[in-house]
């Protein structure tokens, strides 16, 4: 069956609030309700009918076509299906998602991931702050699933990061896995400073290591363990240059010692 | 006893009887297939039989590196028990003092199954708070600090309720020697069939038994009857030509699997005919009243 196409008429002059464009909430709709489906936010009422050109199809195959960083909450607590942007996206992209697979074939803006659950998470360009972070007053961020970011990432990529895996292919910002309680962060090209930031449980892994290290970490020696070999055939289908990194024994350092100080951090050997 | 003769080998027209047990299965790898092979090896020892051990074990097969989680060589071993929570304990003190112990070994679960039973969920209290939980996709591992680097474990290991325990072959031949060369053919074949294990040593028992004893609190004794030395004494089972008697007991994860092992087990045997191995098979059961499965011989025949 062909996906349910959302083609973007022109860029909207008002954010909008994607979260209604899931699979499982437009499971059953008329092509006349889908359209009737409200995303504004402001006190003028936008539907899905000003703003995209809808093509019918399969809900649980959406596709949204010359999309921007003006729309806000794509894939919002997705639960399965799969929903493929061309283009950039606003804030919390994929936020509270438990399930299916939301590529972003663009960038995202921050908040992505923020509080997932389950899933996977693809954004093909770069990604903005608090990837997978937690709101103001939220206790924990990502909680499981699969974030791969093909670009950079912003600030405190996986802030508060419970469980699940984050990959980022590019660099990433300062304060890389800031407050981490647990969880994996993969980290391709060079970290911004103090990687690891206050956290108490966690993995982190800097396949190019950071110009500004945190002195709260103690090394732990190279050692070639059998986890990074769980790590690397987990990674691989998704990056196989995140996994490739887990070929040769790995630095270990323990910290942040500044707090509960059982979390890691990965640096090639030398 | 009716028989029936395959190339020369009597066949008895009987059954093995055997029973249900819980069940799992246990991956175990190290750098190399020797000290995978060592923690196997060890785990699986004094798993004879229920009735003394706790459980019964053994070594399926070896796997090479792309069938383990970690692209290393390993082993995968079998566990049954009478019980979930004897199973449970058994797993956990073999794989604890066994396995965990041994250089560079990892340990994953074998089996998937839709009840599980703990296995680094118990064993990481080893870390003493240095244990690191780590959730890959639907796994778990337990990454538990030792002192040659970390032993890692899955969480937990499926269980199957589905396990057959007791099925068996009665190897009778001329002398100790044929009787033994049937045995250890038997074996050879049986080690080649998914799912099973035989888990006395080398595969065979010599000191097959009866329920009770003559003695109070002896709840096993000699099978008298297949005893060659007291042929004349008591109400024997064996024939003039026997001079001895062995017996392979199998348990398998599914029944499938024990009626597998005891169809190439009898292949093996009527392959190597009177002369050089046994000259009659039998097979051991408590008149079909104890044991939910049968397994006839006559079904089994080449």
């Amino acid at each position: 069956m062909k996906p349910l196409v959302f083609s973007l008429r022109t860029k909207p002059d008002q954010r909008l609030d994607l979260s209604p464009l899931v699979p499982h909430l437009l499971a059953g709709k008329t092509a006349a309700e889908i359209s009737g489906v409200a995303l504004g936010t402001t006190r003028h009422a936008v539907t899905v009918g000003d703003v995209f050109r809808v093509k019918m199809g399969d809900p649980q195959q959406l596709r949204i076509e010359g999309s921007c960083d003006r729309l806000d909450l794509v894939g919002h607590a997705m639960r399965d299906g799969e929903i493929v942007v061309d283009g950039d996206v606003g804030a919390r992209a994929g936020r509270l998602m438990s399930g299916g697979r939301l590529i972003i074939g663009g960038n995202a803006g921050p908040w992505a991931a923020s509080g997932m659950t389950g899933g996977t998470l693809e954004i093909t360009h770069s990604a903005g702050d608090r990837l997978g972070g937690p709101l103001a007053g939220e206790m924990a961020g990502m909680r499981g699933g699969v974030v791969i970011v093909r670009g950079d990432a912003g600030e405190r990529v996986g802030d508060r990061m419970r469980r699940g895996t984050i990959v980022v292919e590019g660099r990433s910002g300062a304060h890389a896995g800031s407050r981490m309680l647990a969880g994996t962060l993969i980290l391709r090209r060079a970290a911004g400073a103090l990687p690891g930031y206050l956290m108490r449980r966690g993995t982190i892994v800097l396949v190019e290591g950071s110009n500004v290290m945190s002195p709260t970490f103690v090394d732990c020696g190279v050692h070639d363990l059998v986890a990074a070999r769980l790590l690397a055939d987990f990674v691989r289908p998704y990056s196989a240059r995140a996994a490739s990194i887990f070929h040769s024994p790995l630095r270990r350092l323990a910290g942040d010692m500044a707090v509960l100080g059982k979390g890691e951090l990965f640096c090639p050997a030398k | 006893m009716r028989q029936l003769t395959s190339k020369g080998v009597r066949v008895d027209d009987t059954f093995a009887e055997a029973f249900g047990m819980r069940a799992t299965a246990l991956t175990i790898t190290a750098a190399d297939a020797r000290w995978a092979r060592q923690a196997a090896v060890t785990m699986t020892g004094f798993g004879t039989s229920v009735i003394g051990c706790g459980a019964e074990t053994g070594i399926d097969r070896e796997l090479t590196p792309k069938e383990t989680p970690d692209g290393r060589p390993g082993v995968r071993v079998l566990l049954f028990a009478v019980s979930t929570s004897e199973l449970q304990k058994q797993v956990q003190a073999r794989v604890g003092q066994c396995v965990l112990t041994s250089p560079g070994s990892a340990c994953y679960s074998g089996l998937a199954g839709e009840e599980q039973l703990k296995l680094g969920d118990s064993l990481r209290y080893f870390g003493d708070g240095w244990q690191v939980s780590k959730r890959l996709g639907d796994k778990h591992y337990w990454r538990v600090p030792v002192m040659d680097g970390e032993f890692v474990c899955e969480a937990t290991t499926g269980l199957t309720k589905a396990a057959v325990g007791g099925g068996n072959l009665l190897i009778m031949g001329k002398s100790t020697a044929t009787t033994l060369a049937a045995a250890e053919a038997a074996v050879k074949a049986i080690n080649a069939v998914a799912d099973v294990i035989m888990p006395f040593p080398g595969g065979i028992v010599r000191s097959g038994s009866k329920v009770g004893s003559k003695y109070k609190n002896v709840r096993a004794s000699t099978n008298d009857a297949y005893c060659p030395t007291l042929r004349g004494a008591v109400a024997t089972a064996l024939d003039h030509d026997v001079g001895a008697v062995l017996e392979i007991v199998i348990d398998g994860l599914t029944a499938d699997a024990v009626g597998n092992a005891m169809r190439a087990g009898i292949a093996a045997i009527v392959k190597l005919g009177p002369k050089r191995g046994a000259a009659r098979i039998g097979a051991g059961n408590y008149g079909g009243k104890l044991g939910p499965h049968h397994f006839h011989l006559k079904d089994l025949l080449p």
